[in-house]
């Protein structure tokens, strides 16, 4: 197998997601890991990647490929593909990768699997699997045909350091002409202050459990703590307790942050639909019955005014020590 | 106990009858205007459509558009369960010469079936009561089958406007002109949306309610019109699920007794049904009449409670739920039937009318039925010369429809729902007699109390209602995410009630409610509108029921 | 300006995957996929913004798809186009996109606009596939379009913030949820939908070989379906005083803190 991943940045770092990816193919695929950098002065970004088991580093460096816009990447892609023969295409979801991914797909009449969460080798075929229907079905999902291209769901991996160094090779790149019409006109403007509850990593969540509206200070504060966002069930939303903005579930919000801390939410299926693909979940909740307990990984049944301030409290010692 | 008829809802049909009220250019004009895409309004449609085929200038006269259904649903059928057993006598007569029974969508001929009577361990087999037999009749899932017919319709030309609720009847001059459609985005208290849509005034010729269950307009249309009948309007609450199983059913099935208690002083009518629907598709539902007694009743907890009995279990062993839904029967049968079913400019057809057989399980005929001959008295007032509004222009809908097999079928069966009232044993007695002497015995007509009006009781019921465990047994708002009810949460309240209550009233609401929308609070009762999947229980049980902003509520396919 | 928005029809009601095909079951009726609205209604403005314009739906499905259509055209698209075809069963993003792509060569439209996922699927990709097969400049995760001398400008939200693009026309642009709330179709134009123009085309009449339609052209396949892993070994303790230590050790051992 010739296994190449799609390493994305953002400023002077390489995204962990794409790094997670590059560890996982590792342990897939083998040895014969490649990763690949596009971007302008993006050289000293590419050796890094070898410390996480890329053996080799492709790297597109042109000015034309400043700018986070997918169609360059594809005929960069395309052109390298070919030549290396290579089979297999790895990506963390964002933004810009799913477009790559997806433009490749094309180009090339590659199959593209998305939204996959975990990649395995069985009887020598490369097997994805996608988690359909609200995540209530595991589909596995494979290729007919070469290269075989996979979208991997973000957060899915985990980086890990091997110690290793990749070699450098430099990329050709040409460019259609309509891959360049799109322009960038202003980069990456930051609007709102904390994480918005989409993009969120963490998302401190409060539900009914809470009592009163005053007690949402709590969540915000574990929230800031944590440098995450809040979330607010249904029933509170309804209740006039929190803004709708920051409704999860069903006819809110669809969210998968890397750690999601339930505070006195009893796990309602309509709340379950909209936060169940959250890396880790903890739940804090005095009714020991509570459907939350089914799915979370870490379970607590007490009372959310003592516990969540407490927990505060040792998140900011930690943070602050 | 305060009795859920002593805090009446703050209800004022003034507040849903007006004159039309867009400028007339703007008014949207249709020739017949049908309220409600279940088997009565569509069968008329139908109806309509083959009538007007051969009658272009009628249809012409029409205008552009000569037949309109409007739906609240999200589609036709989207708001449509039933059990459901079906008696093909009225489609026949209606797609006579045109679809063949084995082109519509049933899951088959019902071939085998059998009666249970359950205690909690046991369920002994009894002789099907001859008013539930079922040969020749066809299962079908009521949600499909009116779809099937909104092609129908379709195809014979009537327009079809779901997601569009029917919320104001227009009146001027003592006859209906149409009706006013209910406005759409709007906030929480009534405040326009950015993407606001006001309602429009429809107006008709001839408006035909078939809004099923509980209509919103067709109760307004009873008390404006004085149409009300001698014996109040009495219900029953059903809950069904939709399941897939490992072995195929091969008969209908209906259970009596457990988890029903028998004795009279809890007034506990109903039993099961558990129906094949082809496959590995199966669907089981629980009926309890809502003059039940006891606070702690649920409907929703005793079907659950039911799939725990050995004999239920047995057969969902290795399955999955798929669909969950709940509706309420008319079950005041003849003699709560309205004294009119027309008025200028207006007819009332199906389940609205409260055109159901009990004994029999049996109403989607009465409606097809009764739709089609609301098509018939509505063509011949639309000939040339004929004014539909002037009075009397459309009693020879209320006629045909005494001289049909849905008023003889009614009249047999007058009294046996009412001899349950007595309990069990008494009831079943008594409805033997009924059904032996088709309803001369015993004579006289029996007396019902409406459903509000029964005198609460409280047992300790609910403690053995069985936990969730979300395989088998299911807590009401997951049941609530499998009906597809996916409604704005920010939408105007549309459930009417008295928000200061008696603890008793507010937790009678709360078991009573399948789709937990109340809650008991402090003062009273707290709500979650958006819950709600339309079954109108509440507006038998001291509250009504107006219709949400059209396309909310249930999303049913299979019920 | 001709805008062509694509759209898609999804199962109505609770979706299950049908266990022998392997595919979404799609027996239920069509609804519109509600992140096409989205899509719609932008549509909409911009065409209204533009005067002497026009909004032509295009999708891909069975016979039924016309109901999701027709949903489309009442909240005021001019037009649709329904490629419908046998053949065109069990395409993936390689067989869909080219087949589109074949579909929206015909329109020839300015702009081309996709919603930001399918509500079935959950597929998140279409756009930029087509956008190749067309050599069209795209543009994803709109938050605002604006329209104005032949060329589109656009907000678009990605994980950091947003950019701002521009690009000329024709394009491709993707836009996300948050760019508007759709419109409720008014009861009028609920009732005139069924009499705009609804076009169905076969693959065939949009020269697509049958090798590359429908499941033979495809690159990817459904091996087996399975039920969720667990979520890993699931702890649940009772606080005795000590709950926030042991979440504070469990977070640091995931390394979340």
């Amino acid at each position: 197998m010739s296994t190449l991943v799609f390493l994305e940045h953002h400023g002077d770092e390489l995204l962990k997601g794409s790094l997670g990816v590059v560890t996982k193919a590792a342990t897939v695929a083998g040895g014969d890991i490649a990763g690949v950098v596009l971007g302008s002065d993006v050289r000293a970004l590419a050796e890094g990647a070898g410390n996480f088991g890329a053996a080799k580093v492709y790297v597109a460096d042109d000015p034309q490929l400043e700018a986070p816009l997918s169609q360059p990447r594809v005929d960069v892609l395309a052109q390298l593909i070919g030549d290396q023969g290579i089979d297999t295409v790895l990506f963390a979801n964002s933004v810009l990768a799913a477009d790559v991914a997806a433009g490749l797909a094309a180009r090339l009449d590659a199959g593209l699997n998305w939204d996959l969460v975990d990649l395995t080798q069985e009887n020598g075929k490369l097997v994805g699997k996608r988690p359909a229907l609200q995540d209530s079905v595991y589909v596995d999902v494979g290729w007919t045909s070469e290269p075989r291209l996979a979208l991997f769901r973000s957060g899915s991996f985990d980086p890990s350091e091997t110690g290793g160094s990749a070699q450098i090779e430099d990329v050709e790149v040409v460019l259609e002409e309509f891959s360049t019409a799109a322009r960038m006109v202003d980069q990456a403007h930051e609007e709102s202050e904390g994480p918005s509850i989409e993009d969120a990593p963490v998302i401190v969540a409060g539900g009914r459990g809470l009592g009163g509206p005053e007690n949402f200070t709590l969540v915000e504060q574990l929230a800031k703590a944590l440098g995450g966002a809040v979330g607010a069930t249904r029933a509170v939303v309804d209740a006039g307790w929190y803004p709708y903005a920051t409704q999860v579930g069903q006819t809110g919000k669809t969210v998968s942050p890397k750690l999601y801390i339930a505070c006195g939410i009893s796990g309602a299926i309509q709340h379950k639909v909209g936060m169940q693909s959250s890396g880790v979940i903890v739940a804090i909740n005095k009714d020991a019955n509570a459907p939350i307990f089914e799915f979370a990984d870490l379970g607590v049944v007490g009372d959310v005014h003592e516990v969540v301030p407490r927990l505060t409290e040792l998140v900011k010692q930690r943070k602050g020590g | 106990m305060t009795k859920p008829a002593d805090v009446p809802p703050p209800f004022r049909i003034a507040e849903y009858i007006a004159p039309p009220s867009d400028p007339e250019d703007e008014r949207i004009d249709v020739g017949v205007l049908v309220v409600g895409a279940g088997p009565a309004g569509l069968a008329c449609a139908i109806r309509l459509g083959q009538l007007l085929e051969d009658a272009p200038e009628i249809r012409e006269r029409l205008g552009e558009v000569p037949v309109a259904v409007l739906d609240k649903g999200k589609q036709a059928g989207s708001h449509l369960l039933s059990g459901a057993v079906v008696n093909p006598r009225a489609l026949r007569r209606l797609f006579k010469g045109r679809k063949r029974i084995d082109e519509m969508p049933f899951f088959g001929p019902v071939e085998h079936e059998s009666v249970y009577f359950l205690t909690e361990k046991s369920a002994l087999r009894i002789p099907t009561p001859p008013t539930m037999k079922n040969d020749g009749n066809y299962v079908a899932s009521l949600s499909r089958l009116g779809r099937w017919l909104a092609e129908q319709a379709e195809e014979g030309g009537a327009m079809i406007l779901p997601e569009t609720a029917a919320e104001k009847l227009l009146v001027a001059d003592g006859r209906t002109r149409g009706v006013r459609t209910g406005d759409k985005g709007r906030g929480r208290d009534g405040e326009p949306l950015g993407n606001f849509e006001p309602g429009a005034d429809v107006v008709a010729r001839v408006t035909v309610l078939a809004e099923g269950t509980q209509g919103h307009l067709t109760g307004v249309a009873l008390q404006r019109f004085g149409l009300a009948g001698e014996s109040p309007q009495i219900w029953a609450l059903g809950v069904k699920e939709v399941w897939q199983v490992a072995r195929p059913l091969d008969r209908v099935i209906h259970t009596m007794g457990w988890p029903l208690r028998g004795a009279a002083k809890y007034r506990e009518f109903g039993g099961s049904f558990v129906y094949p629907m082809g496959g590995d598709m199966l669907t089981l539902g629980m009926v309890v009449g809502l003059d039940y007694r006891d606070v702690e009743l649920s409907v929703h907890d005793l079907l659950q409670e039911l799939k725990t009995h050995p004999f239920v279990r047995r057969l969902l062993e290795g399955g999955e739920r798929i669909e969950w839904g709940a509706k309420t029967i008319p079950e005041g049968g003849f003699l709560a039937l309205p004294k009119h079913l027309h008025a200028p400019g207006l007819l009332i057809c199906g389940d609205g009318a409260g055109l159901v057989n009990v004994p029999a399980l049996k109403g989607i005929h009465y409606a097809i039925e009764s739709g089609s001959l609301a098509a018939e008295a509505a063509f011949a007032a639309l000939q040339r010369g004929q004014t539909p509004w002037t009075p009397g222009a459309l009693s020879a809908y209320d006629d045909a429809l005494a001289q049909s097999f849905v008023w003889k079928d009614l009249q047999e069966v007058r009294n046996m729902r009412q001899a349950f009232g007595r309990g069990f044993w008494v009831g079943g007695a008594l409805a033997g007699m009924m059904t032996a002497t088709k309803g001369r015995l015993p004579p006289g007509n029996m007396r019902t109390e409406r459903d509000a009006e029964v005198e609460p009781i409280r047992t300790d019921r609910a403690r053995a209602y069985p936990a969730a465990d979300g395989k088998l047994t299911f807590d009401k708002l997951s049941s609530v995410f499998a009906s597809g009810n996916k409604t704005r949460d920010d939408q105007p309240n549309h459930i009417v009630i008295r928000r200061e209550v008696p603890r008793d009233i507010a937790e009678l609401w709360t078991r009573m409610c399948p789709a937990q929308v109340y809650e008991p609070s402090e003062s009273g009762v707290d709500i979650t509108p958006s819950n709600c999947v339309q079954c109108g229980a509440i507006t038998a049980k001291g509250g009504r029921l107006t219709p949400p902003e059209g396309g909310s509520g249930p999303e049913y396919t299979l019920t | 300006m001709k805008i062509a928005v694509c759209v898609k029809q999804i199962p109505e009601g609770s979706s299950r995957i049908d266990p022998e095909s392997k595919r979404l079951d799609r027996s239920g009726e069509g609804a519109l996929n509600p992140f096409d609205a989205n899509a719609v209604e932008e549509a909409l403005r911009l065409r209204d913004a533009a005067g002497e314009s026009e909004v032509v739906l295009v999708s891909m499905g069975p016979a039924r798809a016309q109901d999701a259509l027709r949903k489309a055209l009442a909240m005021g698209a001019d037009s649709a186009v329904l490629v419908s075809d046998e053949a065109a069963a069990g395409a993936d993003l390689v067989a869909t996109s080219y087949a589109l792509s074949k579909a929206l060569e015909r329109e020839g439209a300015d702009l081309i606009l996709f919603g930001q996922q399918a509500g079935d699927s959950d597929g998140a990709v279409l756009w930029a596939a087509v956008a190749d097969r067309l050599r069209l400049p795209v543009v994803s995760q709109a938050a605002g379009v604006t329209h104005e001398n032949g060329k589109v400008t656009v907000k678009r939200q990605t994980e950091f913030g947003y950019d701002v693009i521009e690009a000329p026309l024709p394009a491709v642009v993707a836009v996300s949820d948050a760019i508007n709330e759709p419109r409720y179709p008014s009861l009028k134009g609920i009732m005139g939908a069924k009499s705009k123009p609804q076009a169905t085309v076969s693959l065939g009449d949009l020269g697509v070989e049958p090798e590359r339609a429908g499941e033979q052209g495809s690159r990817t396949e459904v091996y087996a379906l399975g039920d969720p892993p667990a979520r890993g070994e699931s702890k649940k303790i009772e606080d005795d005083g000590s709950a926030a230590q042991v979440i504070l050790d469990f977070l640091a051992e995931k390394r979340l803190v």
